[in-house]
């Protein structure tokens, strides 16, 4: 990523123009032709640097009330594989293994869920408990209050 | 406090289908609401009453981080429930701290520190406990299995 490459993340950190020439405008703004950015941003989505130019959902607003950080403490040495399973999964969001923290947090493996009714959830969590099976040693629900800020990526000036 | 949106037909269709994302083109919404049946004045318009009414939070590049150097690392904090508006207030002003949620637990708050340089995350969070006094359990991302949020309106 050079630098016109960084600027353009900046520009687009907060989102993209909402105007008809979207890549002309950013053009405008960096001395570029529309061809250009759109070659850019093109190349940072191929390489991944871009996962996809998408709307982004307030859970509540949508009716999505009920959106719990379920966390399990799952066996090392099978964790690859669950994690692959329960990430397949058509409602969660995101799975991730992460660092336990012992004693207080013996949990390796996360999993968002995101349901309308909390019986939606609950039914959701029922059937990760199952694909996990005698892996699975603990496991906790946190479920979210409240969005206290959302504002995705801020790059330095 | 009921905030049950009013979305029609058109609203749910514009949602679902820009979050699975946006052509790279000259004139990508026109391309989107050839799509949906409509012009691409009319898609500009409720895109904007959309995010105006808070429905969409963004609409933009999700972009990998990591790809580019950085990294994302989640982080939680057990805050006494006295001093939780405060630290809020501490936390979100950092502007490396991208998302930050209340939760029930005894780890009541959790947020995603964004960092363009790596090394940068310890320093940042280390500065969030130097602010707000309270440890922070650093929870960065071992193994990604699966990412996609899809919420369909």
């Amino acid at each position: 990523m050079d630098e016109i490459d960084y600027r353009l993340v900046q520009l687009t950190q907060s989102g993209l123009p909402l105007v008809s020439q979207p890549f002309a405008a950013l053009a405008l703004q960096l001395g570029l032709t529309e061809q250009q950015v759109i070659d850019r941003m093109m190349a940072m989505q191929q390489h991944g640097l871009i996962r996809r130019i998408a709307a982004v959902p307030n859970h509540y607003r949508l009716g999505y009330r009920h959106n719990g950080m379920t966390v399990w403490d799952v066996d090392d040495s099978q964790i690859d594989v669950l994690g692959q399973q329960i990430g397949a999964l058509s409602f969660v969001s995101h799975c991730y293994q992460r660092p336990r923290h012992l004693p207080a947090w013996p949990y390796n493996l996360f999993a968002m869920v995101h349901g309308k009714t909390r019986e939606e959830t609950t039914q959701q969590i029922a059937v990760i408990r199952t694909v996990l099976g005698d892996a699975c040693r603990g496991s906790d629900t946190l479920y979210s209050t409240r969005i206290l800020k959302k504002t995705g990526l801020r790059l330095p000036e | 406090m009921d905030d049950t949106p009013v979305l029609d037909t058109l609203d749910r269709a514009i949602i679902n289908t820009l979050q699975h994302g946006l052509p790279i083109c000259p004139r990508p919404y026109r391309q989107v609401a050839e799509q949906l049946g409509i012009d691409e004045a009319t898609l500009l318009q409720r895109l904007v009453s959309l995010m105006d009414a808070g429905m969409l939070t963004r609409f933009g590049p999700l972009f990998q981080i990591e790809k580019m150097g950085g990294r994302f690392c989640l982080a939680a904090m057990s805050v006494p429930e006295e001093q939780f508006e405060d630290v809020a207030r501490l936390v979100n002003a950092f502007p490396e701290v991208a998302h930050n949620y209340q939760r029930q637990h005894q780890l009541n708050m959790w947020f995603v520190v964004a960092c363009p340089d790596p090394q940068a995350i310890q320093t940042t969070l280390e500065r969030i406990e130097t602010a707000t006094g309270l440890a922070v359990l650093a929870m960065p991302k071992e193994k990604e299995f699966f990412v996609n949020l899809y919420l369909p309106a």
